[in-house]
């Protein structure tokens, strides 16, 4: 009986293993393979070649600046509509809204998570475009506000989601000591609860932040696609080409081998590597928060 | 105990599946011919309409036939993958020594006439431009349509992605009016749309856009708003259609091209056969496109 149970508990604990082992194998896997096929851009393209304001690659053109900042105006728009509204949406939920109410919105929300990107590029299309030109002046409605918009929504659910499950976990006496001690209710949110769910909300903002880096089909079909230097503050409102909106539509036509497949290559790369700094930045902030207080009470 | 049942279970019902498979290998040999077609998409409905037909009548070959853009055909012709490749535009020069150093020889066959139609909106009153003017909007020296005679309103440019023939074509044609020396690209705020609906769909809506595509594109509703296009200022204004690109009075028309690798053979060479006889023109007709003569 107990050598069965020994053998047992040895082949799980292997299989556990080797399931968390692969997930870091497979993520240094795939740096290695970008690293592979987006290096040689750096020795066929020169830096300073890469560094330039023209994209226009069937003339050899590799400038990856107006994709960079195409891609980050869209994404900073993205959370500037994806912070207040899933956080506020997340304290509702959790603070506010009473249990009746939670049991409806918390699946409706869910749901809208559910929707595909595609679906979404879709209805901004027909629906957001026209509404956007015609509401605001602009010449067309293909801009980067329109995939901001999209992309907020997208983000959204994942960040309610995610925060609304964190909050809740707070424990009950940290509010009730707030209150004992004569808080108001917002004061108890906004200075007791929201930080001590922290690292659960900053976790949600990471995830709708790397959503909205990588979302590809929404942003190809409303940005217009138009490789422009997104840097003055109305760029919001022009079209923009994103970095991954780039790879979608021209790694179809690029020979394997080519420059032109090496830099496509290294936008991945980059894409990758924001990211990266994106998850280390929002990780040692999470970890290093919980105070020497917080440990010893929880 | 229960454990170990249950993996010999398991394992006997994929040894049973494994097992039962190799007795359908000998039915794969009686289909004749696979035929892989991919490429433009401004050829991708005309290659699909004649992939039907002759399906009907050989039923015995299969074709498939993918879009993504002359530039995405002539590239898997190149890495081996496709048999014919549809380009709306010739192979360059370096795209051809790439292909022979992959030991792949491009054999071209005109399949086709294609005219490029320039449209807008309905509401713009402009429906004669000269190429000059054409390429001065696109290329971004003209910004709003009182430049041309029209409306106060900003010039709102639509093309084609880089990997379309179309675009490839047009810049060649059009905006660098045919001189091989000259440099002039898009303007950088020209959008650049995934498909030729989102064209179709953004001039239909939107009174600032200008956009081009092939004739067989541009549905109904907008066939009164396509520009007539002249050579130069004192050049006829010709509206096209086949009858102006059989006659060459319109002065965006192209050929299209089905590239395969070395001379095609058999099922291959059968189909092209069928492709350039008067049966398979017809279809380019009736798809809006122009037959060879």
């Amino acid at each position: 009986m107990d050598k069965t149970l020994n053998w047992r508990e040895t082949f799980i604990t292997a299989v556990v293993k080797t399931c968390g082992y692969s997930a870091v194998v497979f993520v240094v896997l795939i740096f290695f393979f970008l690293l592979r096929q987006g290096l040689p851009a750096l020795f066929e393209v020169k830096l300073g070649d890469l560094l330039t304001t023209r994209w226009y690659p069937i003339e050899n053109h590799f400038g990856i600046l107006p994709l960079l900042t195409g891609s980050l105006v869209v994404t900073v728009g993205a959370m500037l509509i994806a912070i207040p509204f899933g956080i506020g949406t997340a304290v509702f939920l959790a603070e506010i809204a009473p249990r009746w109410m939670r049991e409806i919105l918390k699946p409706l929300v869910e749901l809208l998570g559910g929707i595909p990107s595609v679906v979404l590029g879709f209805l901004g299309i027909l629906l957001l475009l026209p509404f956007l030109r015609v509401f605001l002046d602009l010449p067309t409605g293909l801009t980067a506000l329109a995939g901001a918009l999209l992309l907020g929504a997208i983000a959204i659910p994942t960040t309610v989601s995610i925060a609304e499950d964190s909050l809740d976990a707070v424990p009950q006496s940290y509010r009730e000591g707030a209150l004992a001690l004569g808080a108001t209710k917002w004061q108890t949110i906004w200075r007791v609860t929201l930080p001590a769910a922290r690292s659960g909300v900053l976790t949600a903002l990471m995830l709708g932040v790397g959503r909205t880096i990588g979302e590809t089909m929404a942003v190809m079909m409303v940005t217009g696609n138009a490789p422009v230097m997104a840097i003055k503050s109305t760029s919001i409102l022009s079209p923009v080409r994103t970095m991954t909106a780039t790879i979608a539509a021209e790694m179809g036509e690029v020979a394997n081998g080519s420059t032109h497949y090496h830099v496509l290559f290294f936008i991945g790369l980059v894409l990758f590597l924001i990211s990266l700094a994106v998850n280390i930045t929002a990780s040692s902030v999470i970890f290093k928060s919980r105070k020497r207080a917080e440990r010893v009470l929880s | 105990m229960k454990a170990v049942r249950l993996i010999l279970l398991v394992l006997l019902v994929i040894l049973t599946a494994c097992g039962g498979s190799s007795g359908q290998t000998s039915s794969i040999a009686r289909t004749s011919a696979y035929i892989q077609n991919k490429g433009s998409d401004t050829i991708v409905n005309l290659a699909l309409a004649w992939a039907e037909q002759y399906q009907a009548e050989h039923p015995d070959i299969s074709i498939s036939v993918t879009g993504g853009g002359s530039g995405t055909g002539i590239a898997a012709l190149i890495n081996k993958t496709v048999d014919i490749a549809n380009a709306s535009r010739a192979m360059a020069a370096d795209e051809i020594t790439q292909a022979k150093a992959n030991g792949v020889t491009p054999v071209e066959f005109v399949i086709a006439r294609d005219a490029i139609a320039v449209v807008v909106n309905p509401q713009n009153p402009v429906r004669r431009l000269t190429l000059q003017q054409i390429s001065d909007i696109y290329s971004g020296k003209i910004n709003n349509w009182t430049g041309v005679g029209g409306d106060d309103r900003p010039i709102v440019r639509l093309s084609r992605e880089t990997n379309s023939g179309t675009h490839v074509y047009f810049l060649q044609t059009v905006i660098r009016l045919g001189d091989p020396n000259n440099t002039t690209l898009f303007s950088t705020d020209t959008l650049l749309l995934p498909s030729s609906e989102g064209i179709i769909n953004e001039v239909r809506q939107n009174p600032n856009a200008i956009g081009y595509d092939g004739l067989g594109y541009i549905p109904s509703d907008l066939m009164n708003s396509v520009v007539a296009v002249a050579r130069n200022t004192d050049g006829p204004y010709v509206v096209p259609s086949i009858t102006t690109v059989n006659n060459n009075s319109y002065p965006v028309a192209r050929d299209l091209y089905m590239y395969t690798s070395g001379q095609p053979t058999g099922a291959i060479k059968d189909y092209l056969n069928w492709i350039l006889s008067p049966e398979a023109q017809t279809i380019v007709a009736n798809l809006g496109f122009v037959p060879i003569k």
